[in-house]
């Protein structure tokens, strides 16, 4: 049995064809947590750790796949990129990029503290690192919304100005239904001329509660054309203005195609969302676990494995953080 | 190195000095000094956005990141102390990932720039029936010769 123990990989090749039960049966009631097909925990843990990295390995190809079309369209449409990363919250996502290394850490030392055997501490470093995802998702949360509130999507919608009534509806179904014929204002011939932007179809953002009338005088239905000091206003001043304009349509600026950049935008981080509420679930698993006292330095595989997990997600946002906020 | 290879040295000391059975015990203070080096390493790739080095820019952002995936994936990856087949695997399959981006992106380099200079057709068809006066909407389409 030592020489098992000193030797696993001669062992379990010389014995590798014997799979009598009772042969290895005292390292088998040494260690209750080792599966009978098993010789020795080395054995056990090792083969659970090329498991897991091979399953690293097919989700690094899975978001590198998107990964490429992320290159491909940036090589594509330059000034698209370059534009639209100024509508994402450095701040906000900034924030989660720590937040992340973070929960990172804390995933790590609870592995560490599962190795040395401290249930409280790998308890608590398990619930931060589970808190640690809840804030990423709420913070990941609050983007969205404005986003989508803003009509900064993907595909049509990104073109149907927000807080219109129409602005609610789902853009393909506009697409293909004649243009309405509510207070209809003819587009301005020479927009150019006056610098001035008129969106017809856009009532006045404060009255986006009141529908438009049907007959009568051009009132709440019609766009009134923003002051020239609000034009001005939209210009870029800077090359990283401060805040993005509001309506994006208004901006012209505007590059065509920049619909693709939320569209990736939404995939990718969206992809990694899912792999942060996974991780979660597996999080709360070992929180459970560990409660019930199953990890000491004998066995803690599914810590280390979970552990592996989580900071694969880490290991991607690392790259989405730049690629998608910090684009000068 | 990899002590996971050489069990008998974790089960002497399963026991006594609190080390695991298998694997190998990453020192808290490691594991702080990856992490303090992460943060300052986003600290660091905030601030370069704001500085206009050309094209350059999103080369240093890349390089960051690779420093910084590289740190999580030595430290608290456990990497380091890791059997050797499991950073091949790792290694390997991102090689081949950035094989595969490569090709994609030089053979998307050999078409003609874009077929549309404007808006694709659905897009100019959402901006006609919503926002005809939007100045991204004057952008009609035009196909290159």
């Amino acid at each position: 049995m030592t020489q098992i123990t000193a030797e696993p990989q001669t062992s379990g090749h010389a014995s590798g064809h014997g799979h009598a039960d009772d042969h290895h049966s005292g390292e088998h009631a040494k260690y209750p947590f080792l599966a009978h097909h098993f010789e020795t925990p080395a054995q056990q843990f090792d083969s659970a750790k090329l498991g897991m990295w091979l399953f690293l390995a097919t989700e690094v190809l899975f978001f590198g796949a998107l990964f490429v079309a992320y290159a491909v369209l940036r090589s594509r449409f330059p000034e698209v990129f370059s534009y639209a990363s100024h509508y994402l919250d450095t701040v906000m996502g900034g924030v989660n990029t720590c937040v992340l290394i973070v929960s990172s850490l804390t995933m790590a030392l609870a592995v560490y503290f599962a190795q040395r055997g401290k249930k409280f501490a790998l308890v608590l470093c398990l619930w931060l690192t589970m808190g640690g995802a809840v804030g990423f998702l709420v913070i990941k949360y609050f983007e969205y919304t404005h986003k989508i509130h803003e009509n900064l999507v993907w595909g049509p919608s990104f073109y149907v100005p927000p807080h219109s009534p129409e602005g609610e509806v789902e853009a393909s179904v506009l697409a293909k239904a004649p243009a309405p014929a509510v207070n209809p204002v003819p587009a301005p011939t020479d927009p150019s001329a006056t610098g001035l932007v008129s969106l017809a179809a856009r009532p006045p953002a404060d009255a986006s509660a009141i529908k438009p009338a049907q007959s009568g005088p051009k009132g709440l239905g019609v766009w009134s054309a923003p002051t020239a000091a609000a034009a001005a206003a939209m210009e870029p001043q800077d090359p990283i203005p401060a805040e993005a304009p509001s309506d994006h349509l208004a901006d012209p600026e505007l590059p065509p195609n920049t619909h693709l950049f939320f569209a990736i935008y939404y995939a990718m981080t969206g992809l990694h969302g899912i792999h942060v509420v996974v991780g979660m679930i597996v999080i709360g698993m070992l929180i459970f676990r560990a409660t019930r006292g199953d990890f000491g330095p004998n066995y803690y595989t599914p810590v280390d494995l979970v552990g592996l997990y989580w900071h694969i997600v880490d290991l991607v946002w690392i790259f989405l953080f730049p690629l998608f906020y910090l684009i000068h | 190195m990899a002590h996971s290879s050489n069990p008998a040295h974790g089960t002497a000391h399963a026991h006594a000095g609190g080390h695991p059975l298998v694997g190998h015990l990453v020192p808290v203070s490691t594991l702080l000094f990856t992490a303090t080096g992460l943060l300052i390493l986003t600290v660091i790739t905030v601030a370069v956005r704001y500085i206009d080095i050309g094209e350059f820019n999103i080369w240093v952002a890349i390089g960051i990141a690779v420093v910084k995936a590289a740190l999580v994936a030595t430290f608290f990856m456990h990497l380091r102390w890791d059997r050797p087949f499991n950073v091949l695997v790792f290694v390997g399959c991102t090689l081949f990932v950035i094989l595969m981006m490569a090709f994609c992106v030089l053979d998307t380099g050999q078409y003609r720039a874009t077929q549309y200079t404007g808006n694709p057709p659905v897009a100019q068809q959402t901006l006609d029936a919503n926002a005809p006066g939007a100045p991204v909407a004057q952008r009609k389409e035009e196909i290159n010769p």
